[in-house]
């Protein structure tokens, strides 16, 4: 099929940036969005042009890396689906795509699709593990976890750290990612003795990020890749506000 | 040079403790004068930098990634082996050993191996401790599944996501440390050189990708935790970036190769479908549990798979080996079915590709049973091909997956090169010819949590505290050499773009370097490799400038090394006159056509020493003594 592609080109975060127009020819329907690419940079480099900035490593949707706004949907339309992951198949013969990196003002644009997402894992350093030293572990079997809480503690942990959540969210608020790893933690019996500076320090380092905040509309849940359920965000706030309670700061 | 592996003397249950009591040890109070890189943040570069940063040492870490987080461990899917016995199913430390040992082909060292099944438990509790969510049984303990090549059930697991939730721990321990300012991350750095100071590691050169800036880094030792190079082949299962520049730039500095031509196929991969293909996708190997595979007896049969009668259905290895049928190892499935398709029997648009077929497991358990074993795998299946692998069969073909070969390390994981180490995915060490299921997750952290820690300090005890400034020569003369590399891939301005040259390098390697290989494919693979070389080097395109983000650019050096090493792993291969594991030689096989090992003349780590440009590699052997297990052929029929 032939495709028109509108993409956002910008040179690095100092320039400003603009759309620029492509044509690709004879793509197939097999085609993943990312070899699509592929095929419209080759041709860019044999021209000699500046070929398209994006992110991608792993193309098999679990290394988060990829993550591209697509006909304004992060990940473009296939639900719970990474860029990676998306083929041409759901597009027809004859498509305009406009493609657009992540636009958040805590995810500054590098050069074209690239953004920077370091502000995910400094929220993660601001306290999102349990300290345990190696070799100091107990007995893994020493402590049973019920299924239903280790099943729900996996479906948080699932978080790739792509950043659509961001992404789709018209605040730009970042809750469902730190949700995601507060629920993880705390669901389990290893994360409790920690729980509570936990959860202060990581909204603390959001906040100082500039992610927005929750107003529940749910699109971080509906564009989540991993399918991420919002109501992680609810128990973040418990556990916050229990924190704030307890915490007697 | 003679190669010592520094095996410990003693029975090979007391190897590991005894020689851990007898290392030197620096002082908690001294830890903090020595700095130490680790390159690569996979499950055996984070949990080396954690461990090591809690013991008190400085440490840099580096990767090309935007985040630490993303490296390819993330993408393993099966599990984790370990000796727990948990099962009360008669596994054990020896057990485990005994199937590490024989999996690999009996070309690994036994002493390596046999710790590797130790810490094994270890590995589990430390997972466990740090949150990582482990299937379990409804009593609230640990469950476990079987995996190829084991009679007992241990491999834990994480649904089909065990790699990430392992490295998702291993990068908190290692968050934790840079919360505590004890680990320094550099993302999106790619090392392009190491730097040797008086025979001993004390640095890399790397170059920040987002602004193209060159840079020196000192340490007391370097720690490289880079991965597998599949990515030679061009397509396999790796992430795009995997690549072999950091150990090879090692080896041209003087660390030794160890069995480069060692590299798994996997049989279970979702095929080719076009030219424009840049990865291929796993589907777990479990699947072969339920699934029959077949292609059509006649060949060039274009007619839809449910339109071809049973009787003219060649189920091929129920046929062959009818003791293990569908679930021979994965060496021997690929080789049969590129042998089926090469016969031009395959199946598909491409008819490069065999049916895996469930209509018989769903008649007999139902469509419900089967989806609740492989759901997601159908579904992961259906997003890539668009086709309901319930109402008509999976095509699959192997692909490349894994590699056995890397620098060559002694028991403590130091290469050749005094102070480096490594560690890994990118270390030749416990794998022999073939990897066992469920076990680089067990080796990439048995590695980083339980055996740097140790064996470091042993060599920093003696090194002294003094730092070597990076305005000496040694380094100064990297980053030149550095710079001019890069200078002269962008001027070249040819008509080819990495991406072509890379296609092309790995077909040359697929056809003569992969599933089977001759002595006359390898010296023609030779020969080609050279070729493309050459005009890789007088015709590449790269665009743009050093001074940026530049992926063209990246991917260039990357390839040049690959062109280098695709000419090393050759040269392996036609040397090891001998089948073994991954490694099918067609002129030495047994009267059935199985692997023909010669334990006679081939029972040794091939280790390669770099002699310069355009000179053939010295070959220097680690012979290998089995002094606990009986090396014996292998037979699936």
């Amino acid at each position: 099929m032939d495709l028109t592609l509108k993409i956002w080109r910008q040179k690095d975060a100092q320039s400003e940036g603009r759309f620029v127009t492509y044509q690709v020819t004879d793509i197939s329907p097999d085609m993943s969005f990312l070899e699509m690419l592929d095929v419209l940079n080759e041709d860019l480099i044999r021209k000699g042009e500046d070929p398209v900035a994006f992110d991608h490593d792993c193309r098999e949707g679990i290394c988060g890396a990829c993550g591209l706004y697509i006909n304004g949907r992060a990940h473009g339309p296939l639900k719970g689906t990474t860029t990676c992951q998306l083929h041409m198949r759901h597009f027809r013969d004859g498509d305009t795509i406009v493609v657009e990196p992540w636009r958040a003002g805590p995810f500054p644009v590098i050069k074209d699709l690239v953004v920077d997402r370091s502000a995910l894992d400094r929220i993660l350093r601001a306290g999102g593990y349990i300290s345990v030293n190696t070799g100091s572990a107990p007995e893994a079997n020493s402590i049973p976890v019920p299924k239903e809480a280790a099943d729900e503690a996996f479906d948080a942990a699932t978080c790739i750290g792509c950043g659509a959540c961001v992404a789709a969210c018209k605040n730009a608020s970042a809750m469902l990612f730190v949700a995601a790893k507060v629920s993880h933690l705390s669901l389990l019996p290893q994360g409790q003795v920690e729980k509570r500076q936990r959860v202060l320090r990581m909204v603390a380092q959001m906040d100082e990020e500039g992610f927005g905040n929750c107003t529940n509309t749910y699109a971080c849940e509906a564009e989540c890749p991993k399918e991420i359920s919002v109501s992680h965000i609810a128990r973040m706030n418990r556990e916050y506000l229990a924190a704030l309670l307890t915490s007697g700061k | 040079m003679t190669l010592n592996a520094k095996i410990p003397e003693g029975p090979i249950e007391e190897k590991w403790t005894h020689h851990k009591d007898h290392l030197k040890l620096v002082s908690p109070a001294n830890k903090r004068k020595f700095d130490l890189i680790v390159v690569g943040t996979g499950l055996a570069g984070a949990s080396a930098a954690a461990s090591l940063a809690e013991l008190g040492y400085n440490v840099k870490v580096f990767c090309f990634q935007d985040s630490p987080r993303r490296a390819h461990s993330i993408a393993a899917q099966g599990g984790i082996n370990a000796a727990k016995n948990y099962q009360n199913d008669g596994d054990s430390v020896w057990r485990l050993f005994y199937d590490t040992i024989k999996g690999g082909d009996y070309r690994a060292r036994e002493a390596n191996v046999y710790r590797l099944a130790e810490l094994s438990v270890n590995i589990i509790d430390q997972a466990v401790a740090q949150g990582v969510p482990f299937a379990r049984e409804y009593g609230g303990l640990l469950a476990n599944r079987s995996f190829g090549g084991a009679q007992v059930s241990r491999t834990f697991y994480a649904r089909g996501q065990t790699g990430q939730q392992l490295l998702l721990g291993a990068i908190s321990a290692m968050n934790r440390q840079v919360d505590l300012g004890r680990v320094e991350v550099y993302p999106r750095h790619e090392m392009l050189d190491l730097v040797v100071v008086d025979g001993r590691a004390r640095g890399i050169v790397a170059r920040n990708l987002l602004t193209g800036e060159i840079r020196s880094f000192s340490a007391h030792a370097v720690i490289l935790a880079t991965g597998g190079y599949g990515n030679v082949y061009y397509l396999s299962t790796n992430a795009k970036g995997s690549n072999a520049t950091a150990i090879w730039r090692a080896y041209k500095r003087g660390a030794f190769f160890g069995n480069p031509c060692f590299s798994q196929i996997h049989p279970t991969c979702i095929p080719v479908s076009g030219h424009y293909q840049s990865k291929l996708t796993l589907m777990s190997e479990s699947l072969r549990n339920d699934g029959r595979v077949w292609v059509p007896k006649k060949k060039g049969d274009r007619r839809p798979p449910n339109e071809i009668p049973e009787d003219e259905r060649d189920y091929f290895l129920e046929r062959k080996y009818p003791a293990f049928g569908n679930l021979v190892p994965r060496d021997v499935a690929s080789r049969n079915i590129k042998e089926v398709c090469d016969e031009g029997r395959g199946v598909g648009p491409t008819g490069m590709a065999v049916y895996l077929d469930f209509s018989d497991a769903i008649k007999r358990l139902g469509r419900d049973v089967i989806e609740q074993r492989y759901g997601n795998l159908f579904e992961m299946y259906e997003r890539i091909t668009g086709e309901d692998a319930y109402e008509t069969p999976m095509r699959i073909y192997p692909a490349v997956h894994y590699i056995m070969g890397g620098l060559w390390v002694d028991y403590n994981l130091m290469t050749t090169i005094p102070g480096l180490y490594a560690l890994g995915e990118c270390n030749f060490s416990d794998h022999g010819a073939n990897r066992l299921g469920a076990s680089a997750l067990m080796q990439g952290l048995a590695d980083g949590y339980f055996i740097i820690p140790y064996t470091i300090g042993d060599y920093l005890a003696d090194l002294g505290f003094e730092k070597v400034d990076t305005e000496h020569p040694a380094f100064k003369e990297a980053e030149k050499e550095v710079r001019e590399s890069i200078k002269r891939l962008l001027s070249i301005n040819g008509r080819r773009t990495v991406d072509e040259i890379h296609r092309e390098l790995g077909k040359v390697m697929w056809d003569y370097v992969g599933i089977v290989r001759s002595e006359e494919g390898l010296n023609k693979a030779l020969g080609m490799i050279r070729d493309l070389r050459e005009e890789f080097w007088r015709n590449v395109k790269v665009v743009g400038s050093e001074r940026e983000l530049n992926a063209s650019l990246e991917k260039a050096g990357r390839v040049a090394d690959f062109l280098e090493l695709a000419e090393l792993m050759a040269i392996d291969a036609l040397h090891r006159k001998e089948s073994c594991g991954c490694h099918f030689r067609v002129e030495y096989q047994t009267e059935e056509g199985e692997a023909q090992r010669d334990d006679e003349h081939f029972a040794y780590v091939a280790a390669w020493e770099y002699q310069g440009p355009d000179q053939p590699p010295r070959l220097h052997k680690e012979e290998l003594s089995f002094e606990f297990v009986t090396p014996t052929q292998r037979s699936y029929k």
